[in-house]
Formats: C-alpha cells, structure tokens, sequence
C-alpha cells in the first residue's frame, strides 16, 4: 500500500505564499496528474512531498506513515525532476544505475533492470555515453529510466516529457502509462500540457495560484469545471464565458432564454466550443461570425455572441462564412454557470427546459 | 576567407607575452644558467655542492613533511569549512569574511604573529602558565623540540593559507547544482555518500586548482618558517637564501632555486594528470 494523503500543505517563501492549504489524496495504484500554468506551484509541491522543500504547515503521509519530517531517503520513493539532474560524471548505465547501486543490488540484477528501463524509454544505444553528449530529450529519458529502474512504489515526475517531440511524446506517455499500470505504482505527474494530462490521468487536479481548483476525473474536469479558471484552462479552444445577468430566476440571451441557478445575479455562462451546433435555421443563439479557420477535422469560428468574442467549433462540412449571422442550439445541461463575484461554478439548474 | 583579420588576437596577447618575458622569462633563464655555471668550470659544480651540503638532505627532508603535512590539511579543513558555510544561510558572507583575513596577511607578518604566541614569553606560555599547566617558560621552537616546532609551523601555514583553497573550493562548490545532491538523495544515498560520489567527482576540477596552487607555494615555504624556526628547520627556499645572502655564493642558491622549479613542476604534472577530469565529464 503506497497512496498520498497531502494535508493541507501550506509553504511560503518569505510572504510569497507559493502554497494555500493544498489538500489531496492519491489512492494506492493511481496516477494523478497536477496541472496548471507555470509558477502556479507544481514544483513545490512535488518537492514538498518528495522531503526535498519542507512545509510551512500541513502534513504528508506515505501509505499510511507521517514522512512529514523524514529525509527524502527515507520517504521511498523516486523522482524525476524538471530540469533532469543527470549526473554529469557517470555514464548513461550508472546514471540509471544509481537508485540500485545504493540499495546493493547485485551487479546481475542492476545490469537486468537497467535493461529494462533504457529499452523502455529507447536509450540502449547510449548506455556507455555521457550525459554531456546527450540531446535534451534523451537526457530527459534518462532520468526518466533511473527513477523506473528501481521500481518505485511512489513515482514524482515534474514534466518528464516535455522536451521530447510530439511523435516521441505521444509514444512515451502511452508506455509510460501502460508500465506504471502493470507495476502498480502510485503516480504524481506535473505537467501543463493538458492532453497529456487528460490522456494519462486517472484523476486531474488542476492548480491555480498556489491552490487546487478542481480534483477530478479527466472528463468531469472538461465537462463540468468548477471554476472559471479550470473551464479557460482546459479544453482547446478553451471554454466561451459570456456575461449574463439572471432576473427572476431566468437568463436570456437574444430570443434564447435558460433557467438560472440559484447563487447569483451576475453570472459567466460557460460554453464549450464543441457543444454549440449550427442550427441551421437561424433559430437560437446568435453568434456572429468574424473568422472562419479550416482545421481539417472542423471548422473553427471566431466571432461574437451578443458581442462577447466567443469561439465554436463547427463540422467540417459547414457552409458558413465570415460576416454572417448563424443560430446556435446548446443543450442546457452542458453549460457551465460561473457566479462572476467568485469565480465559481454554481449548480446547475435541475429543471433546465424553459 | 576569414571575415577577422588574424592578428587580432596576438596583437592583444602581445603586451602581456613581453611582460613576461622581460620579468619572467629571462630572469628564469638567467636562474637556470647560473646554476649551470660553477667556479670549478664544471657544469654540476653547483649541483655537487649543493647535494654535498650538510643541510641539503635535512631540507629536503623537511619541504617535503611539511607539504605532505599542510597541503592535505588544508585542503580537507577548506572543504569542510566550505561545506559548512554553503549551509549557512544568513550571516554567510560575515563568516567567510572572517575566514579570509589570513589572506590579507603577509607570510612573514603572519610567522611573526604565531611568534608571539609561541615564542618562550608568547601568549601560549603565559596562558599556561596563568591555567597552572606549566611551572615557567617553557621552550616550543627550540632545536631541542623539533615535534612542537614542526607543529606550530604547521598550525602557522594553516592558519595562513587556507583560506585560498577554501575560496576555490567554495566557488567551485557553487558551480554544482544543488538537484544532483538532491537527486543522490532521492535514490536513497546517505550523506556520506553523496559527498564522495557526487560532490567529491564534480569538485576535481576546483581541487586540481587548488592542489596546485597550495603544493607550488607549500615548496617555496620560507618566511614563516624562517620566522619561528630561524636556522633550526632548514627548508630548500631558506637554503637558497643562506647560499646568496650569507655565503654569497649565487651559483648555488640558483642551484636551489631551480630544483625548487622543478619540485613544483613536477607535482604539477602529476595532479594534472591525477586529477584529470575528461571534458565530456563536466556538468
Ligand atoms: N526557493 C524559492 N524562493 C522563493 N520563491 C520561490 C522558490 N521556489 C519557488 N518559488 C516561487 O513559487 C512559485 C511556484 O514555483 P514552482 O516552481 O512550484 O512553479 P511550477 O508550477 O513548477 O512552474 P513551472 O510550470 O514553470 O515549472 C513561483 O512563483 C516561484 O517564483
Ligand atoms: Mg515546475
């Protein structure tokens, strides 16, 4: 048994507070992903729970043991960080080595899984080489490879594939993911490239200025963001916010009208781009039409509905053109409602049909 | 077709090749010359009498303790302080400030300092004597105590020129990213550990700096020895001053001069070649 229990973990540096009562678990065998945009505290995190940064308050327990004042050595646990730390005066093979080496591994069995690590991340050719004659990336998988090598029960990766190309990212993670699966291995991964989170992740958790705005599943965090930070992070193009305004329980917009949920008067209405159609008689949502981008798979448009600049995502086979008018249908129950003093998402109404 | 004109850069090297050369190289020659030309006619006369010196093996002897002594010495405190001051968070600058005032000093300012301390009514007698540990003067530098002499010449070189390597080392230790300690630490190496497979390999190239630096000058030693030992501790750069300033016999002192050189060189080439670390091994 090897899950996380993160609580409430607070850290500042001087009065910058990187970290705001961070809570999270991580169950036994799960990958969670922590995204978010850069300098939100991915990194402090990780560092926190891996002992290398120690928290202002809060704990960290490690399958069932507090290892909030043990030694990263004693925590059990292996790392990949950001900017790699390969050793630069060993080679490749002992690079990968290293985690075994200190645990005594007999030479047979390090030689065996170092193997294994480096065939994973395709980094067998290089095993004699120095880091120094490595290109970014490949360094990169090497210090991905030393932290499988030792078959963690906990693995942290800060953005292990972000500098490999797309092609070679897209096969790592799929690898990457299928291995960590077979092995059990309880997962926290930092990344702010939300494919890969969402193609990786048993659970999202996405973070914002030093807080975890949402912790969900990769698609209840597309679909339903509970805040309008989440909804405008996630999803390409990011979700639309319209600024509305409920009165008597009722939110109109054009001709269209919706139920308002209860909370608030000044509302963001969150639609996400897929989730509008054309509908074809000009009936619905009013959205007016400035720029229209073929991107193969759809059409993306640009324009505005009742002048807030929106963008939808239409099929590829769509007639329409910049400068006019379409109607747009929306299914009620995939809007999002934002109450615009918190920036967070409402309920949605239950009776949505008006 | 080079877009540079060539010269350019010989042309800046240029004042510094006839600096050295004016007040380098032709003394050397001149030196090793010298050396070469006896009173006898004969080409090792000054050699000969040099070995043939009643004090020549003694001072051999003696340069040779006392590098294979302080150098070590030094380098390991240096690194040990230096460890402990990247650990240091405020007031750091104030303890390496402090640390460094020996380098401030002149060698034979500083033997004279330690000889006030150590000299028969120096400080390390009276506070003796005040504890009650001795009954009167006691002597630490004379011939007939040459344990404690070569220990207080120690402790005076120490105290004296340590502070050089520490500064190499310290700034060689913030060449190191601190991920690879961290890394190290991550995978389940203990302290010790990572000092001598991390921090140890990734500091060769400050220590090879160093080493060389504190062997050349520890060969060379002299005015704090001369301070506290006089003619009680021959050393090979005291002998090459007896020979020129007492016998006033130059032949000889450059006789010295020159196997002090060569000494020198020698250690060089070894650490270089010891200490080499391949280019494709750097950070
Ligand atoms: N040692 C430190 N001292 C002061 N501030 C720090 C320190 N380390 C991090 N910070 C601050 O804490 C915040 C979070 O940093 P962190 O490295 O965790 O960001 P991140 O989410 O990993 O970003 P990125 O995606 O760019 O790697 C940043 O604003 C950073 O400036
Ligand atoms: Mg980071």
């Amino acid at each position: 048994m090897a899950d996380i229990v993160i609580d409430r973990v607070s850290k500042h540096f001087g009065d910058f507070h990187a970290l705001q009562e961070v809570s999270l678990n991580v169950g036994d065998g799960e990958f969670v992903a922590l995204l978010g945009p850069s300098g939100c505290g991915k990194t402090t995190l990780l560092r926190i729970i891996a002992g290398l940064e120690t928290q202002s308050s809060g704990r960290i327990v490690i399958g069932g043991r507090d290892v909030s004042a043990l030694s990263p050595r004693e925590r059990g646990l292996a790392m990949v960080f950001q900017n790699y730390a390969v050793f630069p005066h060993m080679t490749v093979f002992e690079n990968v080595a290293f985690g075994l080496r200190m645990k005594k591994v007999p030479d047979a069995e390090v030689k065996r899984q170092v193997e294994r690590a480096a065939a994973l991340l395709h980094i067998e050719p290089y095993l004699d080489r120095y880091p120094a004659k490595l290109s970014g990336g490949q360094r990169q998988r090497v210090a991905v490879a030393r932290a499988l090598a030792v078959q963690p029960a906990v693995l942290l990766m800060d953005e292990p594939l972000s500098n490999l190309d797309a092609l070679l990212r897209l096969e790592m993670r799929t690898e990457l993911k299928a291995v960590l699966r077979e092995a059990g291995t309880t997962t926290i991964y930092v990344t702010h490239d939300q494919t890969e989170a969402m193609g990786l992740a048993d659970r999202i958790a996405v973070m914002y200025g030093g807080k975890i705005d949402q912790i969900d599943t990769p698609l209840s965090v597309y679909a339903a963001p509970t805040t309008r930070f989440v909804g405008g992070f996630i999803g390409n193009p990011p979700m639309n916010f319209i600024k509305v305004k409920a009165e008597s329980g009722t939110v109109r917009i054009g001709p269209v009208s919706f139920v308002a949920p209860a909370g608030g008067l000044d509302l963001d209405l969150g639609l996400r781009g897929e989730d509008a159609h054309l509908s074809g008689d000009g009936s619905g949502l009013p959205f007016d039409v400035r720029v229209v981008e073929p991107m193969g798979s759809h059409l993306l448009l640009t324009g505005s509905i009742e002048g807030q600049a929106a963008r939808i995502v239409a099929p590829p086979t769509a007639t329409v053109r910049a400068g006019e008018r379409v109607g747009l249908t929306v299914d009620p129950s995939r809007l999002t409602w934002i109450d615009t003093s918190t920036g967070r998402a409402l309920a949605r109404p239950q009776d949505s049909t008006r | 077709m080079p877009t540079r004109a060539n010269w350019i850069p010989y042309a800046l090297i240029a004042p510094s090749v006839v600096f050295l050369g004016a007040l380098f190289i032709v003394p050397l020659v001149q030196t090793i010359w010298l050396s070469f030309s006896s009173d006898d006619g004969t080409l090792l006369g000054n050699y000969a009498r040099m070995a043939g010196d009643l004090n020549f093996s003694v001072a051999i002897r003696n340069t040779f303790m006392l590098t294979l002594v302080v150098v070590p010495l030094q380098v390991a405190l240096a690194i040990g302080m230096a460890l402990m001051i990247s650990k240091v968070g405020k007031g750091r600058d104030l303890i390496l400030w402090v640390f460094t005032i020996p380098l401030g000093i002149s060698d034979l300012a500083a033997g004279l300092a330690w000889l006030a301390i150590l000299q028969n009514s120096g400080y390390l007698n009276s506070a003796l004597y005040g504890l009650g540990l001795i009954q009167g003067q006691t002597g630490w530098l004379s011939q007939e105590t040459p344990v404690t002499l070569f220990i207080g010449i120690v402790l005076a070189e120490v105290w004296r020129a340590t502070a050089i390597v520490l500064v190499i080392v310290i700034a060689g230790l913030q060449l190191i990213p601190k991920e690879f300690s961290e890394a190290a630490e991550i995978f389940g190496a203990k302290p010790w550990t990572r000092f001598c497979k991390i921090t140890l390999p990734l500091l060769k190239p400050s220590l090879q700096s160093a080493l060389i630096l504190r062997t050349v000058l520890a060969f060379e030693v002299f005015a704090v020895v001369y301070a506290l030992g006089g003619t009680n501790f021959p050393v090979l750069a005291g002998e090459a001053y007896n020979w020129q300033n007492i016998n006033q016999n130059y032949g000889v002192a450059a006789a010295y001069a020159v196997l002090i050189m060569a000494i020198s060189i020698a250690a060089t080439v070894f650490y270089l070649r010891v200490l080499r670390v391949r280019p494709e091994q750097l950070p």
